[in-house]
């Protein structure tokens, strides 16, 4: 698919809100209740399964990252778009990311001694169709993921 | 009561560990998961360590983590990690991150590697 054809501007036909502390035990929480959200849509398995994978890396982001000495807030928002366009925003008041262009470079990652691949952002651009990422140092991070649903 | 999805059991089978994980691994399960397949490493040194991952229902980025770790575990004595059986969850990841590169991967008899 062409990704510069989304539209990003479409129409909201459903939408919800998640609020969360970032404890790891909501990584599953979350990215089953986006996957809940979205069967409305019928989505095909490898589509549910692309956008679990993606949210559980941005949330995961949240929680080893923004909040790499404590527990803050996470809040997620899922818009069903006309189009059978998925929308997921995931974000944190968290310590922003100094360099957005490197993080999101396959392998980068500040904590190899935590096992992190650095392979984030990677999973969620081979997943989704499109990855924004707004980041500010001290004031937190936005992931906005689309993804558009076979027809 | 947290419901714990996911699972490891061990086997050994002459020289060779086999380490079954199953249900989902993400950064949470992770963490647990690697501390208890690395004491049963280090205290057994097996010469094989095999990675059976055939009932991993969901994959993230963190399953990469943990394998990779497994093998510099493995490394460390000087053993050998084989992954068995990856599930469609598990072969996702792996063939994103193109790991079949860099480490052994092996189907038994029954199963097949799915192309997709």
């Amino acid at each position: 698919m062409n990704k510069s054809t989304i539209d990003y501007t479409a129409r909201v036909e459903n939408e919800m809100d998640l609020k969360m502390p970032s404890r790891s035990v909501n990584e599953g929480f979350a990215r089953a209740a986006v996957a809940a959200f979205c069967a409305q849509l019928n989505p095909t398995a490898v589509e549910l399964a692309d956008l679990k994978c993606a949210v559980s890396e941005a949330v995961t982001n949240c929680i080893v990252h923004a909040y790499p000495d404590g527990v803050g807030e996470i809040r997620l928002n899922v818009k069903l778009c006309e189009g059978r366009i998925v929308q997921v925003e995931i974000r944190d008041r968290g310590c922003g990311i100094a360099d957005v262009k490197k993080a999101r470079e396959p392998l980068f990652t500040t904590d190899a001694a935590g096992e992190r691949s650095g392979m984030g952002f990677t999973v969620m651009e081979s997943f989704c169709d499109s990855v924004r990422v707004h980041s500010r140092l001290g004031r937190g991070t936005t992931v906005v993921l689309l993804k558009r649903l076979h027809i | 009561m947290i419901h714990i999805k996911h699972q490891v059991n061990f086997e050994t089978e002459g020289e060779a560990l086999y380490i079954r994980l199953s249900g989902e691994i993400d950064h949470h399960s992770a963490v647990g998961v690697r501390v208890g397949i690395d004491e049963k490493m280090l205290s057994d040194r097996p010469k094989i360590v095999y990675l059976d991952l055939s009932s991993i229902d969901f994959m993230d980025s963190s399953g990469l983590g943990l394998i990779m770790g497994r093998l510099a575990t493995a490394n460390r004595y000087g053993g050998q990690l084989i992954v068995l059986d990856p599930s469609v969850a598990a072969q996702r990841m792996i063939r994103l991150a193109a790991l079949d590169r860099v480490i052994q991967i092996q189907f038994s008899k029954n199963r097949k590697e799915i192309n997709s």
